[in-house]
């Protein structure tokens, strides 16, 4: 999917967050020098074609009270880690599920799932019904609990179309 | 970033009600909030002065559209450092200048360090890796995704 100039200045104007007015995208026209209504329309069909997955709100889950943020970590035997990752991301516990490379020797581990809850006993009790549903597939495993953010800005697209100078 | 939990009371059952309906999403139109507004039985003016005080004491962390880098052609890929300890503010600072740095987190492990890069070409991802690589000195274990199974975005509150 590409975008055009005016679809990217639409894109870095609002990357970092939406005005909060009654009209947002008058707002946004006004900053880019477009119409409210262009502005709109771009934006639906960005929608559209999946460049924009939604217009809404990251929170922040430690602040709601969702204290612990887990990565469970699972070596699956390959034969049955599609198979397998497709039960465990139909968790309605898991937000994030994914199946990665091992980084032999140093990390085994090939199917990622992200657990929240509101204290690592939730967590636990949720890591423990992966395991029973990996069972014997499962060779070893491991969960990452985080201690900090360090970073929340989600993705940055470059001004110009330069892609990702950091 | 805010770490620490909010008082109890700071979020109320209406609150709670708009975060769930803003992380689920809105569809674009000229008066943004106004469905908010119907869900909530609240007028307008006071779904957006929530919102303004939920962004205030950090509930959320940004409101706005998401982009989807797979989408335009580019890469996401979760990346992982074994940063020594007296070495950790150093190296997060180094990590976090990059654009395409968009997440990072400390977890407890000898991995420590877990940030994804979000770039518009794929072969960004590696000239990204690299330049952080050499920036700090440590090897960067690059996870790219295979396969995807869910993606919710959405905790229920």
């Amino acid at each position: 999917m590409t975008i055009d100039a005016k679809d990217r200045r639409i894109l870095t104007a609002t990357q970092a967050g939406l005005p909060l007015a009654p009209r947002p995208f008058a707002v946004v026209g006004e900053w880019i020098g477009m119409d409210e209504a262009e502005v709109i329309a771009r934006i639906e069909r960005m929608m559209g074609d999946g460049v924009i997955r939604r217009i809404g709100a990251a929170t922040n889950h430690y602040a709601l009270g969702m204290l612990a943020n887990g990565m469970s970590v699972w070596d699956v035997e390959d034969a049955r880690a599609e198979d397998l990752g497709e039960q465990i991301g139909a968790l309605d516990f898991v937000t994030h599920c994914y199946l990665r490379p091992r980084a032999l020797p140093d990390w085994p581990y090939n199917l990622f799932a992200m657990i929240h809850g509101p204290d690592r006993v939730a967590v636990e009790t949720r890591r423990a019904e992966i395991a029973a549903i990996l069972g014997a597939a499962c060779r070893e495993n491991d969960i990452l609990y985080s201690t900090r953010i360090l970073k929340k800005t989600g993705m940055r697209l470059a001004k110009e179309g330069r892609p990702c100078s950091g | 970033m805010h770490r620490s939990r909010l008082q109890e009371d700071s979020l109320d059952a209406t609150d709670r009600a708009l975060l769930n309906l803003l992380q689920a999403g809105l569809a674009p139109s000229k008066n943004l909030f106004q469905p908010l507004a119907v869900a909530t039985g609240l007028d307008e003016a006071e779904v957006i002065s929530r919102i303004e005080r939920l962004r205030g004491i950090g509930a959320i962390t940004r409101f706005g559209p998401f982009i989807d880098a797979a989408a335009l052609g580019g890469a996401y890929c979760l990346c992982a450092m074994a940063v020594p300890e007296d070495r950790f503010e150093e190296v997060a600072s180094k990590v976090n200048a990059h654009d395409a740095v968009a997440h990072n987190y400390e977890r407890q492990h000898r991995f420590n360090m877990w940030f994804v890069l979000a770039c518009e070409t794929p072969a960004a991802i590696t000239t990204e890796a690299d330049r952080i690589a050499r920036q700090t000195g440590l090897k960067v274990h690059r996870f790219p995704k295979l396969r995807e199974f869910f993606i919710g975005f959405q905790v229920a509150l």
